[in-house]
């Protein structure tokens, strides 16, 4: 740390948190240890895992409930979280989501990755990057909501709770995206 | 008695539980992001086996947080009956998986990486997010179409343990196994497809797959608590109820419960079938002590205003199932006091009389003591007594009812 005699204005601040420069990405067997430990407290604390798009699905229904709430009520699969009186955010899952954004965000300020910036191969522009992004994207929450659980919240949580059905979601997961890697070369090569 | 996972809506009030699933989901997220998790080249190049991060993360996490449940476990810090374990759904489950991975590998996130990448701004991570929130809109607009794929081939709370029928221990030692055998394939696949020097990585991952190897067989040596170490945990407290005769309900209690829509009374009458079948309580479920060990995750399963009351004709039995079912942390257990024989003395009417050609003479413990010239099942007053019909008798209750522990929705919940 470099030892800063005049105070700096507030923008300067900014710009010098935002603009740190960029450090290298964990060791993967280090990541995936402290990744570990936090799903371990998870379930050791509070009983339950982790999880990401329970939160996104909630915070779906109550956008629904605030645009629609009679159409929430006839839905089967939207009364169970946000029917009649229910606040769809009202739920641990939500906090666990909006942590992984503040989370994410303390990670990447500090180590100078929050940056404005598109990622992708080489073969495609900006624009069909974010297209595709939006397409895979709608797919996997889908695939997400039908397998109740997505990568968080079935593979690595009921991985290591050792639950037969998500070990076989989880190598359906991988499964399908080695057996498409072929056709969306294009994507990323 | 295991003290973990807390039973967090009892210490905290709402607040402090949403904050401590914050301060999980803050952590979750820097860990996710420090790992790469927020840049979907990083992502989509384990597909190419050109940087397997995301695979090794993964796998890694898994066999960590494993070994640490289950080593909590084995130590009695941890109860796993408690914790959520994902019931299977198994085709949905694999359908839904397939669908995610073509997700993955068009959309270069799913959905907890997406959210570090929008965290750290970066615009297709946002248009993944963006196109997630989409995704789940069609799905509860669709999937009332196909409910019985969507509630079909489910197994509730299966395990690999009970799939395999394995051991806990051989079980986690197998997965740790898998999860190196493929992290040494992957460092080999990337020496070739992403032209990486294996050979540089740190040694320290050595040691670490080292003490994972030693913490599975550690884990085989102790083994997972049976039932009878867990009732010795609680020996000392559940013993003093049952000696204190503190969980013994009287008939009148039953039956005011049996009136009480506000719970989910479920009765398991443990007797021999053929003594069921002279007499039983309606609505008394048929349950044989040694099916008791399979329903267990059933009944921790069930809402929380759930409330179990075991019968047998006296007693000695009908204490055995509670003991065990109490060792395995299923809240609200009673048991009915005086049994049947008990039930039977105080609520048969004209009707029961008449076919009864008296009692044994020296009936055995926890044997039916009436010589009944019919089998009378539940078609008689006395398996579903009034309470206008009866006498009130005063009473102290004995039932409370205790908040439960276990979560009973979770994962992406």
């Amino acid at each position: 740390m470099t030892t800063v005699t005049e105070t700096p204005s507030k923008e300067t601040f900014i710009k010098r948190l935002f603009n740190r420069p960029a450090k290298e990405y964990w060791n993967a067997y280090t990541g995936g240890t402290l990744l570990g430990i936090v799903l371990f407290l998870s379930y050791f604390i509070t009983g339950n895992g982790l999880g990401a798009s329970g939160g996104l699905s909630r915070f779906v229904a109550f956008i629904e409930d605030i645009v629609a709430p009679g159409h929430v009520d006839r839905v089967p699969y939207l009364i169970k979280v946000a029917g009649g009186e229910l606040n769809a955010l009202d739920n641990w899952i939500v906090m666990v989501a909006i942590g992984a954004i503040v989370g994410g965000f303390i990670s990447g300020l500090r180590n100078g990755r929050v940056k404005w910036e598109t990622n992708r191969g080489p073969q495609i522009t900006d624009k069909q990057r974010w297209f595709w992004a939006f397409v895979g994207g709608t797919l996997f929450t889908y695939g997400a909501r039908l397998a109740r659980g997505c990568t968080s919240g079935q593979a690595l949580s009921g991985g290591a709770t050792l639950s037969a059905g998500s070990w076989a979601t989880m190598f359906a997961i991988f499964g399908g995206a080695y057996l498409f890697a072929y056709t969306f070369r294009k994507l990323w090569n | 008695m295991t003290t973990f996972p807390l039973p967090l809506n009892v210490i905290f009030l709402k607040v402090g539980v949403y904050a401590i699933y914050l301060i999980i989901g803050i952590a979750f997220g820097y860990v996710l992001e420090s790992s790469g998790f927020n840049k979907s080249t990083i992502l989509a190049k384990q597909f190419y086996f050109k940087d397997l991060t995301v695979f090794k993360v993964f796998f890694t996490a898994i066999v960590a947080g494993m070994l640490l449940i289950f080593g909590a476990a084995a130590f009695g810090l941890l109860d796993y009956n408690l914790i959520w374990v994902n019931p299977t759904y198994l085709w949905s489950g694999i359908v839904g998986g397939l669908v995610m991975g073509v997700g993955f590998i068009i959309g270069g996130f799913c959905p907890g990486t997406s959210l570090t990448a929008l965290a750290t701004l970066k615009v297709d991570g946002i248009f993944f997010v963006a196109g997630g929130l989409f995704g789940i809109f069609v799905f509860s607009e669709t999937i009332d179409e196909a409910p019985h794929f969507f509630n079909g081939s489910y197994f509730g709370r299966l395990t690999l343990m009970d799939l395999f029928d394995l051991p806990t221990g051989v079980v986690a030692l197998l997965v740790t196994l898998m999860a190196l055998f493929m992290f040494w394939g992957g460092e080999k696949l990337e020496d070739i497809y992403g032209g990486k020097d294996s050979s540089k990585a740190p040694k320290g991952r050595y040691i670490g797959a080292g003490v994972a190897v030693l913490g599975a067989i550690g884990l085989i040596a102790i083994g997972q608590p049976t039932n009878a170490d867990r009732w010795n945990w609680i020996a000392d407290e559940r013993q003093a109820q049952l000696d204190n005769r503190e969980v013994q309900i009287v008939p009148e209690e039953l039956l005011h419960t049996m009136h009480d829509s506000k719970l989910n009374l479920v009765m398991l009458d443990v007797r021999e079938e053929k003594d069921y079948n002279l007499f039983h309580i309606t609505d008394a479920d048929h349950v044989l002590p040694e099916e008791i060990p399979g329903m267990i995750n059933e009944f921790i399963a069930l809402p929380a205003n759930s409330l179990f009351v075991i019968m047998s004709n006296d007693e000695t039995r009908a204490t055995e199932v509670w003991k065990y079912m109490v060792a395995e942390s299923v809240p609200n257990v009673y048991i009915l006091e005086g049994g049947l024989n008990n039930w039977v003395d105080i609520y048969a009417t004209p009707y029961e009389n008449e076919y009864c050609a008296g009692e044994k003479e020296s009936p055995a413990d926890d044997e039916f003591k009436y010589l009944l010239t019919s089998a009378l099942g539940d078609h008689c007053p006395a398996a579903y007594p009034h309470l206008e019909d009866h006498e009130h008798v005063e009473y102290e209750p004995k039932i409370k009812m205790e908040l439960k522990r276990a979560p009973s929705a979770g994962g992406c919940g």
